[in-house]
């Protein structure tokens, strides 16, 4: 159980199940000499060869196509999306046909397939290459939608995603691939979807978070912690399917809760968790939810205009601590 | 380039065989005539797009499969299940949405499919299911299994750009696969010299280094022949190829067009002119294959079939409201996946619907 990257464990996953069931295959641009744009497939184009790690020209819409159709013929395809932002041009095949089929078809055909994707932002790369589009995806039925915040849930879940019998998209994160953490040794250490964690327990208010904002949540709540404020930090882990009963317990201890996430706010996931939480917890809610997100602007170039668009920490302390305020806390 | 797999003199050699493609075509026109009837009567609901007039193009290459080779097609895909041997009762049940038909209801018109006879569906956006349809020959491919695709879509289609990252691939991966359009002349009321700018589309193959080929698509043998040997290629020498089959249709693109403003009375009437089945039974005459009264019969017979299909149809159910859900997902873990999701929820994932829907 050494720790290991972000990156690291999602490479190994792919490493087992190759290894493991030769249906699947991966498949994207520079995934194989290249060994991917941040690495994930390092070795693997060595070990497996061109037809197992197949390396794709600039053509989204064509090789997720691709994807679904060797799917349907019953391989498990993984296709990797270099950037979240990328499948902007594939977006009609991962949502009017990955995710209809097996129900438009009257369960007569299913899809297979795993399409891995980075998102997030803070290095600069400006408005086309810094969105965390997870949610849109996350309202849409016929997809499973994960986002794994560390090591052990990138792997556990890349293997669950790789069995599932129907399209999962696996959204990573640009700034967690040099994170660090355990892994199991175990090759069958498979983690659940629609199971959230408890990320660090806590009594006076719950933030809830996914992907990298777990992260930025658990700094969060050590710094509050040190003002004696104990606050429950809850990774989603899964957004369709979602975890709102281990939200809604987390609500009825603390009766507060927020939702930070690095996407915007909008019609965002906290927007989800919100409209559910004030429904199933109304008479256990001692203050508004409250919601942290990306500025509502495409994300600018220029360093202090990029950290005024950035969901920080601070940004985050401060809206808890006003929630708190709020509560004469 | 491989020889003819089954040349049109072996099909008229075989009379069997010969009669079989007139039936399918007779079946296919009777069966999109009562369609219509069917949806003026409000039994079919949505967008509805009829064949008439193509049945030579479509079920002429449908003809040269062989077992284990995979099918795709538009929503124009009535004659495309029929053609494939799916029971007309259960494609007129999908049409009038009920529990019987194949795709239980869910699809309807445009997404017709017959999994179990290799026919991978009928897809709405146009050109769309074209990677798809690629993805299943790289299938092929992966597993070394020695079949073939055949997609086939409309000459609109040709103007996407998942159109041409399909047929860049299968270029460039050396695909199983016969890319068939299906030139009706018109996308919608756009006529293909007004959405192309190379509106001889066969020609669009030198682009991606495959073979392309314009045939007569209302000449059943001619389109047999020549997808036979295209298949038989995308087999044996694991290249795609592009299939032009030059058709018409007489109808709108859909019921709710009555394709009047973008034509003329006189070019429909050309066509008519060189109508597919007719001009198929003259040639079974001449050959002395079949009889004016043996092709009446076999009229008579279609008539039958497809009048039995429509009853069948109206006597099945409708899908029940509990099985909203199913199918939603494929393995048996979803419910339990889904089952922590349910709070604070107006729709019920777990499929119960609270009691101010009901």
């Amino acid at each position: 159980m050494a720790d290991v990257t972000y990156r690291e464990a999602l490479r190994r996953a792919l490493d087992e199940e190759l290894d493991r069931d030769r249906d699947v295959f991966l498949m994207g641009e520079e995934i194989g000499r290249f060994e991917g744009s941040y690495k994930v497939t390092a070795g693997l184009w060595q070990k497996y060869g061109a037809e197992r790690v197949r390396e794709t020209p600039i053509s989204e819409e064509g090789f997720v196509g691709a994807g679904i159709g060797a799917a349907m013929m019953g391989l498990r395809p993984v296709v990797e999306i270099m950037t979240i932002n990328f499948i902007l041009v594939a977006m009609d095949q991962v949502v009017n046909h990955a995710a209809k089929i097996r129900y438009m078809f009257g369960g007569t055909v299913g899809v297979p397939l795993v399409i891995r994707t980075p998102g997030g932002a803070g290095a600069q790369l400006t408005a086309q290459h810094s969105q965390s589009l997870e949610g849109w995806f996350a309202g849409c039925p016929g997809l499973k939608v994960v986002a794994p915040s560390n090591p052990a849930d990138a792997y556990g879940m890349l293997k669950t995603a790789i069995r599932d019998d129907d399209p999962v998209i696996f959204c990573e994160n640009l700034v967690l691939y040099n994170v660090t953490g355990t892994v199991p040794d175990n090759g069958d250490h498979t983690v659940p979807f629609g199971v959230a964690e408890v990320a660090k327990e806590g009594d006076d208010l719950t933030i809830v978070a996914h992907s990298y904002t777990v992260q930025r949540a658990l700094r969060v709540a050590d710094r509050l912690g040190q003002d004696g404020i104990s606050v429950e930090v809850i990774d989603l882990r899964s957004l369709r399917p979602l975890d709102v009963d281990t939200v809604v317990e987390s609500v009825r201890k603390t009766n507060r809760m927020l939702v930070a996430e690095e996407g915007w706010s909008t019609f965002g996931v906290g927007a989800e968790l919100a409209a559910r939480i004030q429904r199933a917890c109304f008479d256990d809610l001692d203050a508004p939810v409250e919601r942290v997100g990306a500025a509502e602007v495409p994300m600018p170039y220029s360093k202090p205009l990029e950290l005024a668009a950035l969901p920080l920490e601070s940004k985050i302390e401060a809206a808890a601590r006003s929630l708190l305020r709020e509560c004469g806390l | 380039m491989a020889e003819p797999a089954v040349t049109r003199t072996a099909v008229l050699d075989d009379r069997e065989h010969a009669l079989r493609l007139f039936r399918q075509m007779a079946l296919v026109r009777r069966f999109e005539e009562r369609t219509e009837e069917q949806y003026t009567r409000a039994r079919i609901g949505g967008y509805c797009h009829l064949a008439i007039g193509e049945e030579a193009a479509s079920i002429g290459a449908i003809d040269a499969l062989d077992e284990g080779d995979a099918l795709f097609a538009s929503y124009r895909d009535h004659a495309t299940a029929l053609a494939v041997g799916s029971p007309p009762a259960a494609v007129m049940a999908e049409l009038f949405g009920k529990d019987t038909g194949v795709a239980r209801g869910r699809g309807g018109s445009m997404h017709l499919l017959d999994v179990e006879r290799r026919f991978f569906g009928g897809w709405g956006i146009v050109g769309a299911h074209l990677p798809i349809a690629t993805g299943a020959a790289l299938a092929f491919t992966y597993r070394d299994e020695p079949h073939a695709v055949l997609c086939q879509f409309g000459d609109g289609a040709m103007a996407t750009g998942a159109y041409h990252e399909a047929l860049n691939l299968a270029s460039l991966w050396n695909l199983p696969i016969v890319f068939q359009v299906i030139n009706n002349q018109y996308g919608m009321g756009t006529r293909v010299d007004q959405s192309n700018a190379e509106p001889e589309l066969a020609k669009h193959g030198a682009t991606y280094r495959i073979h392309g080929e314009r045939v007569d698509g209302n000449d059943v043998l001619a389109v047999r022949e020549a997808a036979a040997r295209l298949l038989a290629q995308a087999r044996e020498e694991r290249r795609p190829s592009l299939f032009e089959t030059v058709t018409y249709r007489y109808r709108g693109h859909s019921v709710a067009d009555a394709g009047k403003v973008y034509r003329t009375p006189e070019e429909v009437q050309s066509w008519r002119e060189r109508d597919p089945i007719t001009r198929y039974g003259l040639l079974l005459g001449e050959r002395e294959i079949a009889t004016g009264a043996d092709l009446e019969t076999i009229w008579d017979e279609v008539a039958a079939e497809v009048k039995d299909a429509i009853s069948e149809a109206l006597a099945a159910s409708f899908p029940s409201r509990d099985s909203l859900y199913e199918h939603l997902y494929g393995d048996d873990e979803w419910r339990e996946q889904f089952g922590r999701m349910a709070a604070g929820a107006p729709f019920g994932e777990r499929g119960e619907e609270p009691e101010w829907q009901t």
